[in-house]
Order: structure tokens, then sequence, then C-alpha cells
């Protein structure tokens, strides 16, 4: 069967169960849409945090950036894992016992404050429509390069399947559709790295083989031969980088704090039945994060290695097909300079002029093609990329919808609100929310990269202070709160801005400021949030009887 | 701060539940941004099998402490918590 046939089938066999779960599992209360009633066994809970988190870019795009970026993708990495250790040791816990619905109902509750509330409702709409229109973006690229469809036709067919169990099944339909979409990402995405990583390295597991020794008898380690054709090729070794140590060190503190305060994943520990459950998930949700974010740096030293050996020298005429169909997409593009057929394809230390430009989001997905992989293979990795990306655009979808809902109408504008009329708002914003994405996912907007920073940036610099100090701060009160998160916002918000937005030009490192670039600023915002917040908590009157009690409540398991 | 012995208990639980959580967030700071961040170069002299120790940390190491220490952090909590008879309340209010 072709590997068009195969797509068909594996994607519309994952769709049909991820539409069956919703229909067995939908939603018949509030409680049911927002927490799933709060009563999620925490290994589930886990396995479905970690299909929430990690998104199209996790599955499709990371190994891809480390495959170029060596061993900056560290930064990815540990960005992306250590923030768990500050979830289930800062926040996780403590919200589960606060115990209500939205991470706004945390920050408006224990500063008693409508502000503090509308501030971190803002900032939560804002991160979750910046990361959906990223999701949007993977599963067009999945639909139009596997199943030759328009990537419009891909967008809808998505947004149609999230808008069915997104609406109809809530928290409750989507926690228990994320931990099948879970197993069937992780199991398309271990499966090529398993063939890849034996057939280079006759080593079964792909961390092991990541540093083993080169299956062609060469006795030279995988890493050390990398390094070696990176040099060779005029680009830096593998295992050096080309940021500076204080950058790296920035970018991987925005991306751990900014973790642990993005709201979708924050409320998935509100499904959980106790405190001791939540800690537990947290711990089950990075074991299961961790089996992905441990293989991709070794498919991306594989697929680096194979392409420098296999690409560059090669006649344009006998590339592979792969390189060809991506280029019929616009994510390879070969420019003949020198007019000699041949791929030269050199990094920015080499004399000679690259002509091979390749798109760091196609290394997963072409990865079983390089390596010469069955069609099924083929198949599998489209449907956990669809996976990948579902996923995570319905944990998203229900943020906003909660936060339209939930926040907004019942919390701040119209208290008197029935359970039965919140509900059936919460299933209107999340449809409508899908509208948006869907529109954003036909219609990227130009930016959607630039905007990344922008969402861990703006969770690392507003919400994670501002649930931490509620926490860990008696004296912190609303004043103090509200001040930290705007004086974090405008920083940190001002700074990319400035550099993505207003003067592209001077976004180098000598202009940065202590040579941080606007991925990492946020960490210096979060900084920046707790000297504002307690300079203003100092001279404000201490936080009321009703907060401190609220804090001992949450201390306390 | 008061003679009610309840609150007492509480400071106590809350002050080891402090302690626990500077050393595990020590050690996560070192694993993360010692070992694969400021001291990568040093450790880089040192091998394991096919990985330089510094790189090894960065794009291995660091992720498996990550999860040790969660379950650290559950196991000393349970243990806590037990202690202190505030285990299982197994409802959301």
């Amino acid at each position: 069967m072709s590997i068009q046939a195969w797509t068909f089938i594996l994607v519309g066999l994952s769709f049909a169960l991820y539409v069956g779960i919703a229909f067995w599992t939908r939603a018949r209360s509030t409680a049911d849409f927002f927490v799933a009633s709060g009563d999620v066994p925490p290994v589930l809970n886990g396995m479905a945090t970690a299909a929430d988190w990690m998104s199209a870019a996790s599955f499709i795009s990371m190994a891809g950036l480390i495959s170029f970026m060596g061993y900056d993708g560290a930064v990815y990495l540990m960005g992306w894992t250590g923030g768990y250790v500050l979830l289930a040791l800062l926040v996780a816990p403590y919200l589960r016992k606060f115990g209500q619905f939205t991470v706004p109902d945390f920050i408006g509750e224990r500063y008693d404050s409508r502000v503090a509330r509308i501030v971190a409702v803002t900032c939560a709409i804002f991160i979750s429509f910046t990361y959906v229109a990223g999701q949007m973006r993977g599963v067009g690229i999945v639909f139009s390069r596997f199943l030759d469809v328009e990537i419009e036709t891909g967008v809808l067919v998505g947004m149609a399947i999230v808008f069915f169990y997104a609406v109809l099944g809530g928290m409750k339909g989507i926690t228990y559709t994320q931990v099948a979409q879970y197993c069937v990402l992780i199991f398309s995405y271990l499966v090529p790295a398993i063939f890849i990583s034996l057939l280079m390295t006759d080593r079964i597991l792909p961390q092991v083989g990541f540093g083993s020794v080169l299956a062609d008898g060469s006795g030279v380690a995988l890493l050390d031969r990398l390094d070696q054709l990176s040099t060779d090729l005029g680009f830096v070794a593998f295992t050096e980088g080309t940021k500076s140590t204080i950058d790296v060190f920035a970018i991987t503190a925005a991306l751990m704090i900014g973790t642990a305060g993005l709201p979708h994943v924050v409320v998935r520990f509100y499904t959980v039945p106790k405190v001791s459950a939540a800690r537990s998930s947290a711990g089950w949700a990075l074991v299961f994060i961790a089996i992905l974010y441990t293989t991709a740096p070794a498919v991306a030293a594989f697929a680096r290695t194979n392409l420098l050996q296999t690409v560059p020298g090669t006649s344009y005429s006998e590339l592979p097909s792969w390189v060809h169909k991506w280029e019929s997409i616009g994510l390879v593009e070969f420019e003949d300079y020198n007019g000699d057929g041949i791929v030269q394809y050199v990094g920015p230390r080499s004399v000679e002029r690259n002509e091979l430009r390749i798109d760091r989001d196609i290394m997963v997905l072409a990865n079983p093609e390089i390596a010469g992989l069955p069609a099924w293979v083929v198949g599998l990795v489209a449907a956990g990329a669809l996976a990948a990306a579902l996923s995570t655009a319905a944990g998203l979808l229900l943020v906003i919808s909660s936060a339209v809902a939930h926040d907004l109408l019942k919390k701040t504008f119209y208290p008197e609100i029935d359970e039965r009329s919140e509900l059936l708002a919460a299933r209107v914003a999340a449809g409508a929310a899908v509208l948006v994405a869907a529109y954003f996912g036909i219609r990227p907007p130009g930016f959607v990269a630039q905007v990344v920073a922008f969402a861990f940036g703006l969770a690392a610099a507003s919400i994670f202070p501002a649930i931490t100090l509620g926490i860990f701060s008696k004296k912190m009160n609303a004043a103090g709160a509200v001040a930290g998160m705007l004086a974090g916002i405008t920083f940190t918000a001002g700074y990319i801005i400035y550099f993505k937005f207003l003067v592209p030009g001077n976004n180098t490192p000598e202009h940065w400021l202590g040579g941080i670039s606007p991925e990492g600023i946020g960490s210096v915002g979060m900084l920046f949030n707790f000297a504002v917040a307690y300079a203003v908590a100092a001279v404000t009157p201490p936080p009321p009887p009703s907060a401190l009690a609220l804090v001992d409540r949450v201390r306390m398991p | 701060m008061s003679e009610d012995p309840s609150e007492e208990r509480h400071a106590v639980y809350w002050r080891r539940n402090l302690q626990y959580l500077s050393i595990l967030l020590a050690v996560w700071f070192v694993v993360s941004f010692g070992f694969g961040i400021l001291l990568r170069e040093a450790l880089d002299s040192i091998r394991i099998g096919g990985f330089k120790l510094g790189f090894w940390f960065a794009q291995q190491g660091s992720i498996l402490v990550f999860v040790a220490l969660i379950f650290v952090y559950l196991r000393l909590m349970n243990r806590l918590d037990a202690e202190f008879g505030e285990e299982e309340e197994s409802d959301s209010e």
C-alpha cells in the first residue's frame, strides 16, 4: 500500500477513536465541563497533561530545531521539562487544595481583587490564542504534505473534530481523548526513532544509541562523527552552541517558569481527586513527557548525521524522492548558484555558498523517509503529529472557554448566571474559539513564531509570580500582586515588541539587555515582577484576614 | 505566634515542606543551570560513552533528574502528611 493510503487509514482510525471517546465521556455539569468533576486518576491525568503539553511544536518542530541548533537545543529540552518540577513543588498541590475551576479564580480570590482576576484572564486568553494558532499550522502542514489536500480543508477537518469533542465533552471529554492521543503520539514518535537508532548504531533505545558508536564499522561515536561532519561543512560542532551562556541560561529559565504558569497546564491539576494526587500526577506527566523529550535530541542527532552524510555533494537529480516532495510545498529550496548540478550544503563558516534551504519543521516528518522506513511508519507519524496538535488545541480552547464563561461572565460581569446557562456559555465560547483558531490556521498571521516567545514570557512574568506569591508570601496583597503583574507584563511585552516588531534590525546580541534575547527576557520580567510586588506590598496595607485564611487553607493538604 | 496547638502543628508542617522544597530545588538548579549550562564546558572534558558529560546533562541527564525529584517530593510529602494525619480529603469541597 502507498504512503498516502496508510496515512488515510491511520489518521481516519485515530479520529474515529477520539470521536467515540468524546461521545462516551460527554460533560453533564459545569464541574464536568471545566475540571472533569475532579475525579481523574493521577496516572491518566498525567498522560492527558503530557498530551496537552506536547504540542505540534514538540512533536513536529522540536527535534528539527535541535538538529539545527545542536547543544543550544537544550534550552527547549530543559526549559520544557524543568518547569514541571516547579509545577509539582510550587504550584499544583496548592491550587488543587484551593479547588476551583481556573487560574484567574485563584488569583482573583487570593487577592480578593477583580482587577487581578481580569489581568490574569487577559493573559490566559492571549497566551492560549497564541498557542492555538501554532497548532493549526501543524495540522495544515500534515494534511497538505501527507494527504494531498489543501491546507484549508485540513484545518477545517481538524477543527471539526476538536469542535465536536471540546464542545460536547468539555474537560472530561478532552481528558480521556488526550489519554488516547498520548498513546498514538508517543507510539508514532518512538517507532521511527527506534528503527533509526537500530539502523545507525545497533542500539534499540535511541537515548543509548545517541551516545554510542556508529554501526558502520568505523568505531567512531555518533556525536563525534556529527561534530566532524558539521565543522567540515562550515557549521559549528553539534555539541557546541552558538548562543552565549547568559542567553542559554535566561531562555531556559523563562521557558521553565513560563511552563509552570501556562494556564492550560495548571488547570489540569484541578481535575484530580486530592492534593497528593496532584503531586503524583505532575510526576507522571513528566515521566510521559520525558519519554519523548529524551528521544527528541537523539532523533535530532540521527537526522542531522543522516542528512549531512547523504545530501551534500550529491547531484540534484539523484536526491531522494522525499526532498522533491517537500520542495513541492516550499519547505525545501534548492538554488544552484554555481550551476554544477551538485547540491552544495554548507554552513556560515564555509567560504562556499550554501545552495540548499531546509525548513526545520520537516525533520521529524521526513525522518522515516530519510531513513527509508516502511510506508506504514510514515502514516503513523502523520497520525501522531495530528494527535499532538489536536490534543493541545483542545486543552487551550477549554482555557479560553472557561476564561470567558467562568471568569468573565460568572465571576465578573454577571454573577447571577445559573449553572445551565454557564455551561451553555462555556460551550458557545469554545465553539467561537474554534472558529477563530480555524481562521488563524488558514491565514496564519506572519508573526506566529515570534509570539510564542510572548506566551512563555508573559506566563513567566505575570501568572507564575502571582500564583507563587499568593501561596508563599503572607505579606502579599492585591496592590502588590497587580502592580507586579503589570510591571512584569509591561517590561516583558515591551522588550519583545521592541525587538521583534518595532526595530527587528536591532535584534542582535550587542543590542540586547545584558545579552539576553527576547526569548529569554521573561525570566528578567519575573524578577522585575517580584521586586515591584514586594516594594508595593511593603508600603500598602497588609492583606485582609480572609486572604490569610485562604493561604493557610491551601498550605495544608 | 499563637497558643492554638493546631496552628502550631500547621507551622511545623509548613516549615518541613519549605525545607524539602529548598533542598529539592537546589538539586534542580545544580543539574540544569549548573551542570547543563554554567559548568558545561568544564564537564565536557569528561566523557561517558559517546557523550561529553556537560552535553549529556543538558540534553538527557537533567530531564531524568527532574523526574526523580518530583517522585522524591511525592514520597517525602506523603510521609509528612501521614505523620501529621493530614492526608485524604478526597473531595473537591
